[in-house]
Order: C-alpha cells, then sequence, then structure tokens
C-alpha cells in the first residue's frame, strides 16, 4: 500500500522548506494518516496499537525503576522492597511493570493467535509473520531477565533451571553444555553476577524489540492489512483512511484493555505472580515447585513432556521457531478460516491445547499429567506440521464474499455513492 | 463431503474434551497432599477492602506481645505504624515504644571507632531479638523463625480443585479482587495445632500441624487460649474478646499491612482510575460510533 499516492500537502512555509529537506510529516501523514486500512476490520485488529502501548508502559516504568533498584546479590531483593515502601509512587510503578509484563504478552497472545485465525501469515505477509516470530522470542528473553531481578527464590531457581538446560549439550560434545552454562553465569554457579549481566540484557533487549517493531510496521506499511474476510483491497470502497476510521477504533481497544490492565494492577498486583518471590533467593534451599510466570507454562509442559534433556530443549525451542515456517506450511487456498469449515475446528482444538499445557506446565511432573502433557504436546506440533498442511490441501472453502464491501454490506453492497465517498480521503 | 468430515471431526474433539473431563477428577483428587485451607473474608479483601485501624492495632499488640519474642519486622519502621492506612497509632507513642523496643540498632562506628547499641527511633526498622540468622538458630534448636515483614505476600494457598472448578475458583477470584491467599495460610497456621492423627509421628521438639507442609512445625502453638488480654490497660474497651481464632486472625491481618503498607491508597486511586478509563472507554466508543456511522 506504500505504492498508494503521497497527497501530503505541507500547510506552512516552514512545513514546505521541511518537506523538501526531510519529510517526516510527510511520512507521518502517508503511514499513520492517510493509510489505508480495510473497513471490515474487528476489534482483534486493535491489539497491534495496544501492543505498542504496552511497549512504551514497559519501557518509561522499567527506566524509573532502574533509577532506584540495585543489581547485586545482595541489595537487589531490598531495593525493590525499598521502591515499592519508600519512593514515590513506587508502590504503583513496581506493579506496573510486573502487571504490564503480563498484560504485554497477554496482548501478543492474542495478537498472534489473530493472525493464526485469519491467515495473517499468508502471502504476501511472510516477512511480517516472522519479524512477529523473533519479536515473541526477544520478548521472551526480556521477560526470562527481568524475572531474575526481583531475586527472590523463585528467580533464582528460574534462572538456575532454565541456565542448566543449556547443559543438555553435554550429550553431543561433552564439555561443551557444561562450558556454555559456566559462561553464562560468569562463575561456577547462578550469583550475583549472573544477576548483574541479566540486568544489562534486560536493559538492552527492549530497544531491539522497538527496533523490530519499526521493522515490523514497516513491512505492514508495505503490503497492507489482512483482515476478517481475508481479502485483498480491490476499490475505493474496500478502505478507509487510518485517520479518524482505524485510529476511533484502536482507541477504544486500547482504553477497554487499560481496564483491565488497571484492575490486575490495582486490585490484584500479586495475583498473576508466585509467592516464593517474595523470599529472597537463597541458594541452599530448593522450592518443592519450581514454575514459571503464566505466559511460559505452556512451554515449560512441552519441556518437561519429553523424556530426554536435550529432546526436551528441542522440543521447546521448535515449538516457536515452527512459526516461521507456516507460511509455506501452510496449503490453504484461502487466508481466513471463517471461510475453512474443517480447519476452523482444528484451529479451536490447538487453543484449547495452548490452554492445557499451559495447566500442565503448573502442576508437577508427575503421572497422569505427564501422559497428558504428550498427547498435548503431540497435537500442537502436529497441528503445525501434518494438519495445515493436509487440511489446506483437502478441505474445501466455503464461497467467499465477492469483496471487503460486499463482506459488510452484503452481496451487490458498496456500489451505493456514499460508502465509496466516504472512502475516499480527498472527499472528506 | 467436507461438511461430514467436519462433523465427524467436530465429535471427535467434543469426545476427546469429554473423556478428559470425566477422567481427569480421580487422577486430581489423587494428587492432592497439600492441605485446604480456606478462603477467609478479611476487611481488606476484595475491591473494596480496606484496612481496619483497630484490628491492625489489635494486630500489632498480638506480634509485640507473642511474635515479636522469636520473629522481626525488619522491613517496617516504627513510624510507619503512624501513617494513614495503617494501624494509626499516635506519633507520641510510636515514639515511646520505639525507644522502648526491647531489642537495640547496632549503630557506628563511633568517634573511637566502636559500634556500639542504642534504643530505636521512630525511623528505624522493628528488629527481633536475634542479630542473625546463626543466633536465632542456635536459640531455637537449629529452627530458623523467619522477618515476617512480607510474610504473608510470601505464602499462598493451594487451588487444588478438579481443573474445571479450579477455573471457575480462579475466575471468582478474578473478578472478586480477591489475592489473600497468604493471610489465609497465616489464620490456618496460628489455629491448625491439633492432635496428630493416629500413626503419625511427631519428631523430638515439633509440633503437629494441620496447614504447615509436611505437618511438623517447630513453632509451639503460641496463641494457645488467646494470649493477648485487648481490654487490658485499654480503657472503654468494645471490641472482640480475646481468643485463639481473635489473636490470630488480627495478627494475620496486622502482618498483611506490613507486607502491603500501601493497599488503602492503591485500592482508592485504583478505582478512580477505572472511574476515569470507564467512562474513556466508552465516550470513545460513541465517537468511535458517530465516525463509522456512514459505513453500516
Ligand atoms: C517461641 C518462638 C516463636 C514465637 C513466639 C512465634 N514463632 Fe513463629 N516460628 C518460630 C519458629 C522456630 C519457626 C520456624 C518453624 C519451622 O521452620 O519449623 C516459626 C515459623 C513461623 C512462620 C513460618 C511458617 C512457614 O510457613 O514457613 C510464621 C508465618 C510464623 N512463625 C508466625 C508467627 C506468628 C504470627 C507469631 C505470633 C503470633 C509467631 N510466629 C510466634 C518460633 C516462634
Ligand atoms: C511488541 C510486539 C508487537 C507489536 C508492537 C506489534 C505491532 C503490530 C501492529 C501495530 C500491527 C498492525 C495492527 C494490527 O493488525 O493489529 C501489527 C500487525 C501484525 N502483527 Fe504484530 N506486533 C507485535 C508482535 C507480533 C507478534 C508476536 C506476531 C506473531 C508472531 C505478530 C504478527 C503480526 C501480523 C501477522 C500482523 C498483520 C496482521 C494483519 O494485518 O492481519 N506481531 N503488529
Amino acid at each position: 500500500m506504500s505504492s498508494h499516492e503521497s497527497n501530503y500537502q505541507p500547510t506552512t512555509r516552514f512545513g514546505k522548506w521541511l518537506d523538501e529537506r526531510l519529510p517526516v510529516n510527510r511520512l507521518v501523514y502517508d503511514q499513520l494518516v492517510a493509510f489505508p486500512t480495510p473497513r471490515n476490520l474487528n476489534y482483534l485488529w486493535t491489539f497491534g496499537g495496544i501492543l505498542a502501548l504496552c511497549l512504551v508502559v514497559q519501557l518509561i516504568t522499567g527506566i524509573v525503576l532502574a533509577m532506584h533498584y540495585q543489581p547485586s546479590g545482595e541489595e537487589a531483593f531490598n531495593s525493590l522492597d525499598h521502591i515499592r515502601r519508600n519512593v514515590n509512587y513506587g508502590w504503583l510503578i513496581q506493579p506496573m511493570h510486573a502487571v504490564g509484563a503480563s498484560m504485554f504478552f497477554l496482548a501478543a497472545y492474542i495478537h498472534l493467535f489473530r493472525g493464526l485465525y485469519y491467515g495473517s501469515y499468508k502471502a504476501p505477509r511472510e516477512i511480517l509473520w516472522i519479524l512477529g516470530v523473533f519479536i515473541i522470542l526477544a520478548m521472551m528473553a526480556t521477560a526470562f531477565m527481568g524475572y531474575s531481578l526481583p531475586w527472590g527464590q523463585m528467580s533464582f531457581w528460574a534462572v538456575t533451571v532454565i541456565t542448566n538446560l543449556f547443559s543438555s549439550l553435554d550429550s553431543i560434545i561433552p564439555g561443551m553444555g557444561t562450558a556454555i552454562v559456566e559462561w553464562l553465569w560468569g562463575g561456577y554457579s547462578v550469583s550475583g553476577t549472573t544477576l548483574n549481566r541479566f540486568f544489562s540484557l534486560h536493559y538492552l533487549l527492549p530497544f531491539v524489540i522497538a527496533g523490530l517493531v519499526i521493522l515490523h510496521i514497516w513491512a505492514l506499511h508495505v503490503v497492507g492489512q489482512n483482515n476478517p474476510a481475508g481479502l485483498d483491497i480491490k476499490s475505493d470502497s474496500d478502505w478507509v483512511p487510518m485517520y479518524p476510521y482505524a485510529v476511533s477504533k484502536d482507541v477504544v481497544g486500547m482504553f477497554a484493555f487499560l481496564l483491565i490492565f488497571a484492575w490486575f494492577m490495582f486490585f490484584l498486583p500479586d495475583y498473576l505472580g508466585h509467592a516464593d518471590n517474595f523470599v529472597e533467593a537463597d541458594p541452599l534451599v530448593t522450592p518443592p515447585h519450581i514454575v514459571p510466570e503464566w505466559y511460559f507454562l505452556p512451554f515449560y509442559a512441552i519441556l518437561r513432556a519429553i523424556p530426554s534433556k536435550l529432546g526436551g530443549v528441542i522440543a521447546m525451542f521448535s515449538s516457536i521457531l515452527v512459526l516461521v515456517f507456516i507460511p509455506w506450511l501452510d496449503t490453504a487456498r484461502v487466508r481466513s478460516a471463517k471461510y475453512r469449515p474443517i480447519f476452523k475446528w482444528f484451529f479451536w482444538l490447538f487453543v484449547i491445547t495452548c490452554i492445557a499445557l499451559g495447566y500442565l506446565g503448573a502442576l508437577p511432573a508427575e503421572e497422569p499429567y505427564v501422559t497428558y502433557a504428550r498427547l498435548f504436546t503431540a497435537y500442537y506440533f502436529a497441528f503445525f506440521l501434518i494438519i495445515m498442511p493436509i487440511v489446506g490441501i483437502i478441505e474445501t472453502p466455503k464461497k467467499l464474499p465477492g469483496s471487503i464491501t460486499e463482506d459488510v454490506l452484503g452481496p451487490g453492497g458498496g456500489k451505493g455513492a456514499s460508502a465509496g465517498a466516504a472512502a475516499a480521503p480527498e472527499k472528506r | 463431503m467436507t461438511k461430514t468430515l467436519a462433523k465427524s471431526l467436530g465429535l471427535v474433539a467434543v469426545v476427546a474434551i469429554a473423556g478428559s473431563l470425566t477422567l481427569a477428577p480421580a487422577s486430581f483428587a489423587a494428587g492432592g497432599e497439600q492441605p485446604h485451607i480456606e478462603h477467609q473474608r478479611w476487611p481488606f479483601s476484595g475491591i473494596f477492602g480496606q484496612y481496619d485501624s483497630a484490628q491492625l492495632q489489635r494486630g500489632f499488640r498480638v506480634y509485640k506481645e507473642v511474635c515479636s519474642a522469636c520473629h522481626g519486622l525488619k522491613r517496617v519502621a516504627f513510624r510507619s505504624l503512624s501513617e494513614p492506612g495503617g494501624p494509626q497509632f499516635s506519633e507520641d507513642s510510636v515514639k515511646a515504644l520505639a525507644a522502648e523496643w526491647p531489642n537495640q540498632i547496632t549503630d557506628g562506628p563511633n568517634d573511637e571507632g566502636e559500634m556500639f547499641d542504642r534504643a530505636p527511633r521512630p525511623s528505624d526498622p522493628i528488629l527481633g531479638p536475634y542479630k542473625n540468622d546463626k543466633a536465632a538458630r542456635a536459640a531455637q534448636n537449629g529452627a530458623l523463625p523467619p522477618d515476617l515483614s512480607l510474610i504473608t505476600r510470601a505464602r499462598n494457598t493451594h487451588n487444588d480443585a478438579w481443573f474445571p472448578v479450579h477455573f471457575y475458583l480462579m475466575a471468582k477470584d478474578v473478578f472478586t479482587g480477591y489475592q489473600e491467599g497468604g493471610a489465609n495460610y497465616l489464620y490456618a497456621l496460628l489455629t491448625g495445632y491439633h492432635e496428630p492423627p493416629e500413626g503419625f509421628t511427631v519428631n523430638e521438639g515439633m509440633n503437629y500441624n494441620a496447614a504447615f507442609p509436611g505437618h511438623q512445625i517447630a513453632m509451639p502453638n503460641v496463641l494457645d487460649g488467646g494470649p493477648v488480654d485487648y481490654s487490658d490497660g485499654q480503657e472503654g474497651y468494645n471490641g472482640p474478646a480475646s481468643s485463639l481464632e481473635q489473636n490470630a486472625k488480627d495478627v494475620s491481618a496486622f502482618l498483611s499491612w506490613a507486607a502491603d503498607p500501601t493497599l488503602n491508597t492503591r485500592k482508592q486511586i485504583g478505582w478512580q482510575v477505572m472511574l476515569y478509563l470507564l467512562i474513556t472507554t466508552i465516550l470513545l466508543y460513541a465517537g468511535k460510533r458517530r465516525i463509522w456511522a456512514k459505513f453500516h
């Protein structure tokens, strides 16, 4: 859609002068005001903007927290308690960042499942999708390191368990895994040194995410948005300019999302966390159950479902990396699952699978949970590797609407002059 | 053809889900070694909950007269006992309290280069009797009485229900804004000293406790009989009478405040923010409807 001709007109002399030298105003106008958005988008399309908001919230609260936080094994736990009790509005900023991380993942998972349901990963949006997968990986790395910073029991033992996973590489080249683990730790065990470097990386990675988000949005603005019908924009009545149409909807989505955010932050700040993290890290006492934050639980279940340690690690990383390949694994001719009578069922079964894996990830690794986890893990991978290629071939899609306009107004719709006129930004 | 295929697949899915629902209860019941702990209603629980300063004052007395013999409260400063949203003792009584506190602050070095002990000031932390963990263990037969500043946030109860019930209970807590698992545990612990069931052997120096994981705890039944007489030394006292349950409840409330002293402000500001967000969302939605009106 960047091929859409720019019709930005500088209105002031300074604007004209700047436009000839550094056309930032033109960029903003073309990409955020006049940018064509399909007129049939539903509220699931507001989550991209919500995610951008989440990133900004995490950056601002994180930078303020870092002004008071002390990344040392002795003082980290005390400094967070100090922030909550004594720093002005620390009681607000600290849960905003901690709850914010959960909300960020909630929004990212909704955004991702939206893409999965409506086939937003299919051509021409492969790069856009793959950038999304890199973003979620970077988010996971950031969240994992961020979770170590309070230096509570769960912080300490989660770092120990997860970094130790690399030692499984010893079964490929003896000594290699151990060497990597000690390199990550900066010593022979998890210590204040490890915490210090994790803090450094936790501060760095969000800016990497911001860079990836810029590429993500760039790619989106080259290929244009998908939509619930999975159709391309064909005529002028199919789209509306981003401002005020998409923007007015995005802000509704954002404020509704902030309501949920605020509910957890003000009334349930501890609910999504783990009580053991209010006990200071102690290398000599292992908690009876070591569990990650809720947004990692499905992956933790997959890790533990595989009997071999190395196999578990490979399965866990593959469970995300497999997403990179789905633009080519999905053989369907239409994008949106709305018109895919068979795939739809498998999709919802996949959603249930992810929730079930999350539930099992929180339970101890014993029977019968392990067997359940194995079944669901098998379905998790089968969904991408077997069902996506096969169902796309055998299924006959339902009849698609003739155009995006018809999707909104019904067959024969969109011929009316009013809709067409309103859609053309230059006639506003 | 695809339609029948879709239908039969749907059937498979429904059967699979129903199957796992019916299979699960037996297996989930088997895993429950964690003691079941009841939800309590607290003045501060739920979305409208606020601390009751009279209860926090009683709770502080229980802490001072019983728990402080073994446990510290090192993250809580004396002065916060007089701050809003807490027990709200008068500043003078807090000053006097600090000056009389038996556990001294180690300060220094002085001009001679020596460390010295002095009486606490209101800005100092509420210390327990032991200078360090080693000293505590030496005095307590090897057991460590933990600092209680964060104890209610550092403990929680387990939800072992069968999974549909589990999700229902989770949703109930989320919608009512209930996260008082730590206080529930503490109350269950303090009231959980019973005769051990038959066949259960309690080790030397340990006590049977229904709520404590493993059921053997080094801490004795310190609230037996409700040792803190609330009416004592208080003219015109008309609050609840002392009992094991009442002492346990009050000290659990007090320690909840100690761990989360900003709860009152948080929930008050929370409601202002929620209201603002709700109204703004509705206005924005109305605006969006107007902007989009010509498209429907
Ligand atoms: C005689 C000393 C003593 C007194 C008085 C005492 N405790 Fe304890 N407490 C202990 C010891 C010792 C432990 C460690 C128990 C263990 O690890 O087995 C402990 C442990 C605890 C724990 C931690 C339990 C857990 O889940 O790990 C809590 C909570 C607690 N005490 C609360 C209190 C409260 C509240 C009071 C006052 C009503 C109190 N204690 C009075 C000695 C005492
Ligand atoms: C920091 C995290 C992210 C931000 C800020 C972000 C931002 C955005 C924005 C603003 C849009 C356009 C609006 C919309 O369609 O919602 C978008 C679209 C998209 N995003 Fe993301 N995104 C993030 C993470 C992800 C992830 C994790 C994935 C998937 C793995 C992903 C995949 C997509 C896809 C496929 C689209 C196009 C959707 C369509 O047009 O149908 N994004 N993103």
